[in-house]
Formats: C-alpha cells, structure tokens, sequence
C-alpha cells in the first residue's frame, strides 16, 4: 500500500481539497454578490414594466421605469400607507415575521403563502395624480416545486388585465416553467378578474372556447403541468381577493386611498 | 505520447464526446433552442471540462484510489458554483434562460469521464488540452443542433430573423417541434449517421443478433 493510499493521508487530501475549495467558492459568491444584487434588481424592474406591457428593448430599464410610482399598501385597510420605506422593504422578510404579517387559515390560504405581510408594494403609473393608467400588483404563490413570484398588472379598471408575469419560480422548464412562455403570457391582457364582486379569472384544463360565455374570465392552461396552472390560478385568486388587493382595488376605483 | 495537436483535434470528430462515446446528451436536448444560450453552455462547458481537467492532473498524484471520484467532484462542483456565479454577475438573462442547466454541468459525463479517463493519468497541460478538445467536440454538436432547431423553428439565428415567419407577415411556417426538446434527439442521431457514414471505423459491432420471430411458424 502506497503511502498516499494510508487513512490519514486520506483524511488530509479530503479535509485540504475541502477547505480550498470551499474558500474559493464563497470568495467568488461574496465578490459578485454586489453586481448579483444590482442585476437582481434591475430584472425584477424589468419584470415589472413586462408585466404591464411597457417594455421596450433598447430603452435603459431605469429611464423607463421614472415613469412608475413605487408605493406601500396596508393589506390590512386596503389604502396607501407611509409606515415602511419601499425601497427597504422586503416582503419575503415580512411574511415571516409574526409583528409584520398574519396567519391564514387554511381556507384564506389559496395560495399557500402560510402568512400574509402586513404591507405590500404595489406599482403604479400615475398619469394625473388620482389617476392611475396601470396598476402592478405583486403575487406570489406555490406551483408543483417552489413559489412563483410575479406580478399582475391592472387596467385603470381595476378589473382589466394589462398582462402578468413571473420573476421567480422553480417549475419543471418545459412544463411548468412554461409560466414564462412569452405566447402564453400574451393570453392573459384583456382578461377580466371580477364577476359580481367575486374573483372568477382562473386557468382551466385544455384551451378556452373564444365563444363561450366565460370566456372572459378563462385562460389556457398549461399542458403537462396541471398542478403549476392550479397554482397559478389560487394564486392570482388569492391576491385579487378579500385577503389579497380588492379592498385596495375598490378603495382606488371610489378614490378613497 | 501524442502530440498536443492530436489531442486537441481528435475529440472534435474522430472521438467527439456526444457522436462516438454518446456522453451528456440531457443538455444537448435542453438548451439547444437558441444558439446565443448554446454559446454560452458550450463556453461554460469547455471551461469547466478544461480546467478540472487541469486542477485534477495537477493533484492525480496525491488523489488517494479510494475516494478519487469523490475529490474529482468537489473540484469539478467548485469550478461550476464559480462559472455560475460568475453567469449571474454578468449574464443575468442568459443566466435565467439555462437555469439549472448551469448546475447540471457537475453530472455532465463528460466532464466526469475526462477527469477519470485522461487527467487522472496525465499531465495538467495535456490535460487542459483535452478538456479544450472535448468541450470543443462537445460545442460542434450543441451548435449545429441549435443552427438547426433556431434557424428552422423559429426563422431566427442569434435572434436576428433570418426567414421570415407567417405570423410576422413573412413566408416561413416554423417548425414547433425543433423548440421541443426531442427534436435534438434526432439531429443528434442524423449527425452521428453521418458522421458514422464518413468514419466507418466507428461503427460498433453489433452486440447481439435479434433472434428470428418464430411465433407465426409455430402458430401453423
């Protein structure tokens, strides 16, 4: 037996090769996390003028999201609040905290977000003050695999959608992570979210008859991935909903925020 | 010892990684819709193939035999943890576009079966060398699939439109299938029967002979 083969010298091969290389992978995760951060952020504003339709390519991202309004909701009044800075906020952080968020029960939890924070930031293009063209409101919600992040734009209706989109999500590429399939997206503009007061817009199975009476409020869902287009549809529900944004919606349409 | 050009050049056709020894067909399905994001995994992955080649044979002889294949992924692991934070930092949307992709290069056999078949008997520069060949051998399959599967499913290379399609007021109907992923199964099985048609010596030998269907004999 070769020395190199002696248990000790395999311990010490294993625990050295260990501990360069961890050092180089958190070296290189801690060195890009800055320009990480700054490409984070920038795709989540791009993500939000996608979802409203007002992106345009070779226009910098920051030029055209000036025309956007960032402003805090209370989810708990439905109106604008000053409690909390936008641009600190962090809504993942929130819905875990207990002082920042509240339990759902089971049946509130559409989505399955277990807790709802308190506050929310909502986008908003502001073309006269008190009238507002397009509304983006975050959702989020759980698929087959992981929580998908997006954003649902509004009409100045509040009940027309302008287009949607998600930024984050960890479904089956191909299936469920059709979600980002740019002809699919295109499905949702001009969908209605609300019929009688109620939430009705909602993925179903196989393609939507363009005839059919509820066609307004259909969308197609996604082949192979069922349990994605279901997810989908409780969590666009859920945040247009009583627990999610319609107080706000309707404290908007009646102009009392 | 064969010369470095050889070992540059033969994996590239006469022992290209995915045509003779079918080694990391999953990515080739997967990220072979648009030649910009095959670019870019066949950068990530010559790269990595190169370098842990590299990392590997400098070490070979120190490796203890018992965990040689353990100390042959944590260097290969650490290499695309960098490439994909680097991808993150740089290139945010080709970043998303490959998404675990990136991540799978660690499974890819091929950078695998370098390391234990070359770099573990070699020298670090030979087997840089080696790793630049097959991850070069590994692009000239990825690219002309995605040539293929861009140009012809959606009318577009690069991006840049090159045959109009019908739904933007052009002439050319796309092909759905080639943005499917089985798609890439069947040009990579057209460029292997070509490639197998040129170099005969690649054929296989069959392993077995399929035995005569002898239930309709013993039916009458």
């Amino acid at each position: 037996m070769s020395s190199k083969d002696s248990v000790s010298r395999t311990l010490l091969t294993a625990l050295a090769l260990c501990l360069v290389c961890s050092i180089i992978v958190s070296a290189a995760a801690v060195m890009l996390k800055p320009a990480q951060e700054v490409n984070k952020a920038l795709d989540k504003k791009r993500n939000i003028l996608a979802a409203a339709g007002m992106l345009e390519e070779g226009k910098s991202i920051d030029e055209q999201f000036a025309q956007i309004s960032t402003r805090v909701v209370d989810l708990r009044t439905g109106k604008f609040s000053d409690d909390v800075d936008p641009q600190e906020y962090n809504e993942k952080k929130a819905a875990k905290d207990p002082a920042q968020s509240v339990a759902l029960t089971a049946e509130q939890d559409q989505a399955k977000v277990r807790r709802r924070e308190n506050y929310a930031v909502v986008y908003l293009v502001e073309s006269t003050p008190g009238q507002y063209d397009k509304i983006i409101l975050p959702v989020r919600g759980y698929g087959l695999w992981s929580t998908l992040y997006g954003f649902v734009a509004l009409e100045a209706d509040g009940n027309t959608i302008a287009g949607m989109g998600f930024y984050e999500h960890g479904e089956t590429p191909g299936l469920g992570g059709e979600v980002d399939n740019p002809r699919w997206k295109a499905l949702w503009p001009g969908k209605q979210v609300y019929r009688d007061g109620s939430v009705e817009i909602g993925l179903i199975k196989g393609a939507v008859d363009p005839q059919g009476a509820d066609a307004l409020w259909q969308v197609d869902g996604l082949s192979g991935a069922t349990l994605t287009s279901t997810g989908v549809t409780n969590l666009v529900q859920f945040w247009l909903g009583e627990d999610g944004f319609q107080e706000f919606l309707n404290n908007l349409k009646s102009g009392e925020v | 010892m064969t010369s470095t050009k050889e070992t540059l050049l033969t994996p590239i056709f006469k022992e290209n990684p995915i045509a003779l020894q079918i080694l990391g067909v999953c990515s080739a399905l997967a990220v072979t819709s648009s030649l910009q994001v095959t670019m870019v995994m066949c950068i990530a992955l010559t790269l990595v193939t190169a370098f842990s080649s590299f990392f590997i044979a400098m070490v070979r002889n120190q490796i203890p035999g018992s965990i040689r294949i353990i100390v042959q992924m944590i260097i290969i692991a650490s290499l695309v943890i960098v490439v994909d934070q680097v991808l993150k930092a740089v290139a945010y949307g080709i970043s998303k576009q490959l998404s675990v992709f990136v991540g799978l290069i660690i499974t890819n056999c091929i950078v695998m079966g370098r390391a234990e078949a070359f770099a573990m008997k070699n020298p670090p520069i030979p087997s840089f060398i080696d790793g630049i060949g097959n991850g070069l051998g590994y692009s000239v399959v990825l690219l002309s699939v995605a040539v293929v599967r861009e140009l012809f499913g959606s009318g577009k290379l690069f991006g840049f439109e090159i045959l109009p399609l019908v739904t933007e007021g052009g002439w050319y109907v796309p092909n759905g299938l080639l943005l499917l992923p089985p798609s890439a199964f069947f040009l990579i099985g057209m460029f292997i029967w070509v490639l197998r048609s040129a170099k005969t010596d690649q054929v296989e030998a069959a392993d077995f002979t399929m035995a005569k269907h002898t239930a309709i004999e013993e039916g009458i």
